[in-house]
């Protein structure tokens, strides 16, 4: 009976409502997984900078600011108007839904922009930590290991960004082509915890890499 | 929980999920838990017989003092292929993506996993990462052992580094993407009156098992990641020469690498569980206790890591309190023996090979264990550390433990898989010959440790020849007893008489439907009343279930 009311419910699920509320569970589990995996890298980092504070601090100072600061406004923003991109399908409205996934993709795609930008800017400076490198003299050997945690995280950030452009772009082909309604749009939410995952990873990174012993 | 009834199978649709597509693409693309246990099996199949070559290897090399074909760089590829194919190709993955796999859902009165397509991923994501890995340990391999210490793996060790890592990296995904399943299935897929204290104990066991494996290997993930960026650019994370932190390193991977012992452990401590009540005809002793050992192993698990790294220049202050809870983690484990001695007690014990098998794993389980607190006691470490010792001590609980517990399991449920009979006689030999040829190969090595040989060379001083001898002569016998029931359960698949669906008469729902299951496991979700384990008492009939 339940497969002529929800096409999309696989067999061993009661009901669509069962269904969603697994799938989302799913989505809250990965994303625990996915602390432990940034977790482990922002842990060796702290552990690394509380032995070598000096050439952490001059390490940081050579970041670019600016652009880490857009790119957290940028992020923030897209979570907004994502989580509006939600709150119009639950009415039902999925021209609105469209919209809100274009607009939060084009943010993504803004900030990957500037973060290509900066790792520009952060190579033309001799900041890549392998081969000749900008600071020299005592802090080097920590300045290079900063740079060295840098690149490796928000490269993975970076990953993470594609993939969530993606998926953003794949929920706004779905909506386009009439599969979520205000019954069902389990895949708009779950893409929607994964995305603001990824933005609070980089309200985390933020202050690691641009604030912290800055003065 | 809210789950109610699907609708029910239509005797048409009730064909054996073995038959249900026969071409090579309704298994490779299938979404079935069951077909995908059947590929997990043979791919760790033959991952296990690999990884079983190159210790075969290593022990004929150990046969004459000076080392009898090898040179030392060749044994060091050898025993690092060894490590890493039986660890993370073989071990880890194990019991999880197989019979739990195929169990999981039956047990649960479930009709698949929560999420089918993610369960293939992982097969594919596995096969991925073991591909990559054996390219690598082919092509002429890695000398860093299976921990892969920096900065020796990143900037010394001549071979094939980052491949073998990359392997184990993807691969790492696959066992994330069965804890995530797992874990939630077990939530969200119980059926109606299936209550937390109504699951069996292989349930709660692979619960614990997926729990390390959501929250332990991101952690290697991201230490193996630091690892190649650091080898490949050669800047110091880990490199003291270059402002890194070896200990660092070490934190890192035993925080994955020792909550991933009890990943080897867990399923076998929940499979012995299930096999020792079925064949005494008594209910679990003590059940709570052993469902929340399991969780307790798997939470303390999680803080042990240090007591690897006693003699690495970790402060004695952090060695007293990883040597405590190291002590600490024995007192669950403990409970789950004497509770399955307990089940033992005054039960009608029927010694068929499953039931060998999970008497063969309490006994090498409680050595391995016991041996374990010599290493979790400091001073002791000093000495053993490093040593064959070690070597023994870990083998008796994975080798001893899990590949018997595997072993039990596959015997166990193989009527279920495969819908045939095996030859029990010959399988009841092998067991024996397992549990011989296994005390044999390891149990001079407790000596051979305690004397001061140490792990990892080619070549040893002629004193100790008589026991690597022997270790060598037993390995043989393991061997055989390895390679029997590759023989026979592969011959039953196809001669084995038809078995029937409750073939050991055991209680628990995946007995409740035909050997081999239809596609959707069950005609109509069942409804539990009562405990896994409702045997009835010792003192009356054997009116039976």
């Amino acid at each position: 009976m339940s497969d002529e009311i929800a096409p999309h419910v696989h067999f061993q699920y009661a009901d669509a409502r069962h269904q969603s509320d697994t799938a989302l569970a799913g989505m809250w589990l990965f994303l625990a997984s996915e602390v432990l995996f940034f977790g482990g890298l922002i842990v060796a980092w702290m552990f690394c900078r509380h032995w070598q504070p000096d050439g952490f601090d001059a390490g940081a100072r050579e970041t670019v600011l600016w652009i880490g600061t857009i790119n957290l406004i940028l992020l923030v923003t897209s979570s907004f108007v994502y989580s509006t991109g939600v709150a119009f399908i639950e009415a039902g409205d999925v021209r609105r839904l469209v919209q809100c996934c274009l607009i939060t993709a084009c943010i993504g795609v803004l900030f990957l922009g500037l973060k290509f930008l900066e790792w520009y800017l952060d190579l033309s400076e001799h900041l890549f930590p392998a081969g000749p490198f900008k600071i020299t003299g005592g802090e080097a050997g920590g300045a290079r290991l900063f740079w060295s945690f840098y690149f490796v995280a928000t490269g993975l950030h970076a990953v993470h960004m594609i993939v969530g452009i993606a998926l953003v772009g794949w929920v706004a082909w779905q909506a386009r082509h009439r599969t979520y309604s205000a019954n069902w749009y389990t895949p708009v939410e779950a893409v929607g915890l994964y995305w603001s995952f990824v933005d609070i990873v980089w309200i985390v990174l933020y202050p690691v890499i641009y604030l912290v012993g800055r003065t | 929980m809210s789950q109610t009834m699907q609708a029910p199978v239509l005797p048409q649709q009730m064909t054996s999920y073995l038959t249900d597509g026969t071409s090579l693409r309704s298994w490779l693309l299938t979404t079935d838990h069951k077909r995908i246990a059947v590929l997990y099996m043979l791919s760790i199949t033959a991952f296990f017989f690999l990884g079983g070559s190159a210790a075969a290897l290593i022990r004929y090399n150990l046969l004459v003092p000076e080392g009898a074909i090898q040179s030392a760089e060749t044994y060091n590829r050898l025993f690092t292929m060894h490590g890493v194919i039986m660890v993370w190709f073989f071990l880890v993955p194990a019991v999880p993506v197989t019979l739990g796999n195929f169990i999981v859902p039956l047990m649960l009165g479930a009709r698949d996993l929560a999420f089918p397509k993610i369960n293939l991923l992982s097969w594919y994501l596995f096969m991925i990462g073991g591909v990559c890995a054996l390219y690598a340990l082919f092509a002429g391999g890695v000398d860093t052992g299976w921990t892969f210490y920096a900065p020796l793996s990143s900037n010394y060790a001549q071979g094939h580094v980052v491949a073998v890592v990359a392997g184990i990296f993807i691969s790492g995904f696959s066992t994330i993407a069965t804890g995530l399943n797992f874990i939630i299935t077990i939530h969200r897929l119980r059926a109606p009156g299936l209550t937390w204290y109504r699951l069996p104990v292989f349930i709660w066991s692979l619960y614990a098992t997926s729990v390390i494996f959501v929250l332990a290997t991101p952690v290697l993930a991201i230490t193996l990641l630091l690892l190649t960026f650091e080898r490949l650019f050669h800047v110091g994370v880990f490199d003291p020469r270059l402002g890194g932190d070896p200990l660092l390193f070490q934190h890192l991977f035993w925080f994955y690498s020792h909550p991933a012992v009890y990943i080897m452990i867990l399923p076998g401590l929940g499979v012995v569980s299930e096999i020792v009540p079925v064949f005494s005809r008594k209910q679990l002793f003590g059940y709570k206790f052993v469902v929340w050992s399991s969780i307790a192993i798997a939470v303390i698990g999680f803080f042990v890591w240090g007591h690897h790294m006693f003699v690495s220049g970790q402060s004695l202050f952090a060695s007293i309190a990883f040597s405590l809870l190291s002590f600490l983690v024995a007192v669950p484990s403990a409970i789950k023996v004497f509770n399955w001695l307990g089940t033992l007690h005054k039960g009608r014990i029927r010694f068929d090979a499953p039931m060998i098998y999970a008497l063969g794993f309490i006994g090498l389980f409680t050595t391995g264990g016991l041996t374990g607190l010599f290493l979790a006691a400091l001073a002791a470490d000093v000495h053993l550390h490093d040593t064959y010792f070690v070597i023994a001590h870990f083998h008796y609980i994975m080798v001893g433990g899990m590949v018997s517990a595997y072993f039990a399991a596959l015997h166990y449920w193989w009527p279920k898989i495969s819908g045939r009979r095996y030859p029990e006689m010959i399988a009841r030999a092998s067991a024996l010959l397992m549990f011989l040829g296994f005390n044999l190969t390891f149990f001079p090595q407790f000596i051979l440790g305690y004397l001061g040989m140490p792990r990892r060379y080619h070549a040893y001083p002629p004193e100790f020849q008589v026991l690597n001898v022997l270790s060598s002569a037993g390995a043989t016998i393991l061997a055989a007893a390895y390679l029997m029931p590759l023989f026979y359960l592969t011959y039953s698949v196809f001669r084995g008489p038809r078995a029937p669906a409750n073939p050991w008469a055991a209680i628990g729902l995946e007995w409740q439907t035909p050997s081999p299951p239809f596609t959707k496991n069950f005609a109509v979700t069942p409804i539990v009343t009562e405990g896994p384990y409702a045997y009835p008492d010792p003192g009356s009939d054997l009116a039976d279930v």
